[in-house]
């Protein structure tokens, strides 16, 4: 991938470790000193470890997927970020700033200022109102009535509840009131928002919607999310970059279609083999180079390195033609070949390309 | 052979009463002052202005049912000619709940918070409720003498169990996600506790005041064995001279009493929750 800026990473997080239980300060002291595994940790120490040597970097303007079922670790790892939960070890900078060095005002003040949070609970308040509970975030931190109902109001508009804005969370679907939890974190305009399995309680055509409308909303307002799923399909929905968990150890991070192209072990393999890669797999992960074409080139289609093998398809059916040139800035770069479109199908590159 | 803690206390208290005098004497000062400001204030008013005034309030504080019911209370105590009577209860009741909540409320949400404070609460409190309330009354009326003061004090106690115990358990009640979330949006601890805790713990809290309220009302009752007056010095007399009519006139005026106070204190404060809601 392309080598980013320094500046443009908002949240790194170094190889941060948490362990949990009455032993916890000994078992670091046996991972740092002696390199302990979780295995042993858990035998000799009798303490969970629930996330291992973690490091990720969530960009500006990104959405960073981290996958993994139930017990990798996950939520706990987002929690590290805004210290709801406290690192064992490692280092977590926000904006450039080391929050675990915080003191409690400062990490309020960051809490409310830059990291938004939507929950899997939803967790809004029951005895207030839709906009009062969009607004809850400015309240506590003493924006006057005014103001921040006008925030809590366009927040609420971009997440289409205009008309709800006096009603009651239980008058509300579960969708809606994902909505109502994801204008609550917009409405103090953080630069990130951390979603900690926001829309798995919800029925599928609904979290579908939603996870349209969050993407484009995030791109929209230009912010930058962490996104906490079990599901895969959703992390390729969302996702510019995803992270797969397992038993509190990042296994992989890359593009989805990195992850489904090159998959790191076994495990992640098996995840991805029923993925789709129709709308996953560009054309410049499955094109051999021009040498390699013994064909014309001027009388093939065109098309970019970016488009997807669906559209390839569709070109290659309508045309009738037997390969595509790929083109960057009006120069070939490669060629893709119905064989290359069929492997790309099932996941693979053309090893003869290599 | 017998252990006779007696024989231990009784000093310990005979110390107290020398030594602390001056401190018990302010005690029985103050309260004796509250006391009388609250009782004064319930009588200062013929006893049909006292009722038209309460049903009003309770109209706007707790709806229409409320305040028929607490017309129909006071209105059974007037005419059964009780009515200094049950004043000077309500006002015996009203100071002993403050206090108790005052010293249970903040404990109790200690108690949530620290499972050792709990741990350490627990037998005591086990003991403050299991103890026959006579009990209590003994060494209040050693330090506090006869009166109104040693009613008030073993009302505390008698009162304050219930309060504190379910104070815990509505704060430990409290949804874990919302006090996450009110960590996340980066909430003072203080206003987690009132924005986010306090009205989840509502409800929970407000079936611990009612029982304090009632519990308090039955020791204050009882507490006319030491002179507390009030409808407790109805009853006792009632028993004493054998008066059938008088002990049952009084017992029903209680019985009214407490359910003015129980429907009073939780329709206010039902109604103000969902005020605050819809405001």
């Amino acid at each position: 991938m392309t080598q980013t800026d320094t500046s443009d990473v908002l949240i790194d997080c170094q190889s941060v470790w948490k362990v949990f239980g009455d032993r916890s300060r000994e078992a670091i002291g046996a991972i740092t000193q002696r390199g302990l595994g979780k295995q042993e940790v858990l035998r000799e120490f009798g303490c969970v470890v629930g996330v291992s040597d973690a490091s990720i970097q969530v960009r500006r303007g990104e959405i960073f997927c981290i996958m993994g079922l139930s017990g990798s670790g996950k939520s706990t790892l987002i929690r590290l970020l805004n210290r709801l939960i406290e690192p064992s070890l490692g280092q977590v900078k926000v904006k450039g700033r080391d929050v675990a060095a915080m003191d409690a005002a400062t990490l309020r003040e960051t809490r409310a200022r830059h990291i938004g949070m939507v929950f899997q609970s939803v967790a809004l308040l029951p005895q207030r109102t839709v906009l009062e509970n969009a607004a809850f975030g400015l309240e506590v931190q003493g924006v006057s009535r005014d103001e921040r109902n006008r925030a809590a109001s366009a927040a609420l508009d971009k997440v289409g509840l205009s008309d709800w804005k006096a009603r009651y969370p239980s008058e509300l679907s579960g969708g809606m009131q994902q909505r109502v939890g994801l204008a609550r974190a917009l409405t103090s305009d953080p630069e990130i928002i951390l979603m900690d399995e926001p829309f798995s309680a919800l029925d599928p055509l609904i979290r579908r919607q939603l996870q349209d409308e969050f993407r484009q909303l995030t791109k929209d307002l230009g912010k930058s999310a962490v996104f906490i799923t079990h599901d895969l399909d959703e992390a390729i929905r969302i996702g510019d970059r995803i992270a797969i968990m397992k038993d509190g150890v990042i296994i992989q991070t890359g593009t989805a279609e990195e992850i489904v192209m090159n998959p790191a072990d076994q495990y992640v393999a098996d995840f991805v083999a029923g993925i789709s890669r129709l709308h996953l797999i560009k054309a410049h992960s499955v094109m051999i180079s021009a040498g390699q074409w013994q064909g014309a080139v001027d009388g093939l289609p065109r098309c970019s390195p970016e488009a997807d093998i669906d559209a390839l398809i569709g070109q290659i059916t309508e045309t009738g033609s037997d390969a595509i040139a790929v083109e960057e800035d009006g120069k070939l770069v490669g060629i893709v070949t119905i064989r290359n479109l069929l492997l790309g199908v099932r996941g693979d590159a053309d090893a003869s390309a290599h | 052979m017998t252990f006779n803690p007696g024989a231990f206390l009784a000093p310990v208290v005979d110390w107290l009463n020398a030594n602390f005098h001056g401190f018990f004497a302010l005690i029985t000062k103050a309260i004796e002052a509250v006391l009388g400001t609250i009782e004064g204030a319930l009588l200062v008013l013929p006893p049909y202005g006292l009722i038209a005034l309460v049903a009003v309030a309770a109209f706007f504080a707790a709806g229409l049912r409320v305040a028929i019911l607490s017309a129909c209370c006071l209105g059974f105590c007037w005419l059964m000619g009780l009515w200094t009577g049950s004043m000077q209860t309500i006002a015996l009741v009203v100071v002993a709940v403050a206090i108790a909540v005052a010293i249970a409320f903040p404990l109790g949400i200690l108690a949530a918070r620290r499972p050792r404070v709990e741990a350490a609460l627990r037998p005591i409190l086990d003991v403050m409720q299991t103890v026959p309330p006579w009990v209590y009354l003994i060494p209040a009326v050693m330090i506090f003498s006869l009166g109104k003061v040693p009613a008030i004090i073993a009302t505390i106690v008698y009162g304050v169990p219930p309060m504190l115990r379910l104070t815990t358990l509505a704060f430990r009640g409290v949804p874990k996600d919302l006090k996450e979330l009110g960590e996340a949006i980066g909430a003072k601890p203080g206003t987690i506790l009132w924005k986010i805790e306090f009205p989840a713990a509502t409800p929970t809290l407000l079936v611990g005041l009612n029982q304090c309220i009632l519990l308090s009302l039955a020791m204050v009752v009882l507490a006319g064995l030491v002179g507390a007056g009030g409808l407790g010095a109805e009853v006792t007399r009632g028993l004493t001279r054998m008066e059938m009519g008088l002990g049952l006139r009084a017992g029903l005026a209680i019985v009214a009493v407490a359910l003015l106070m129980d429907r009073l204190s939780r329709g206010a404060l039902e109604r103000g929750s969902r005020r605050k809601q819809a405001g």
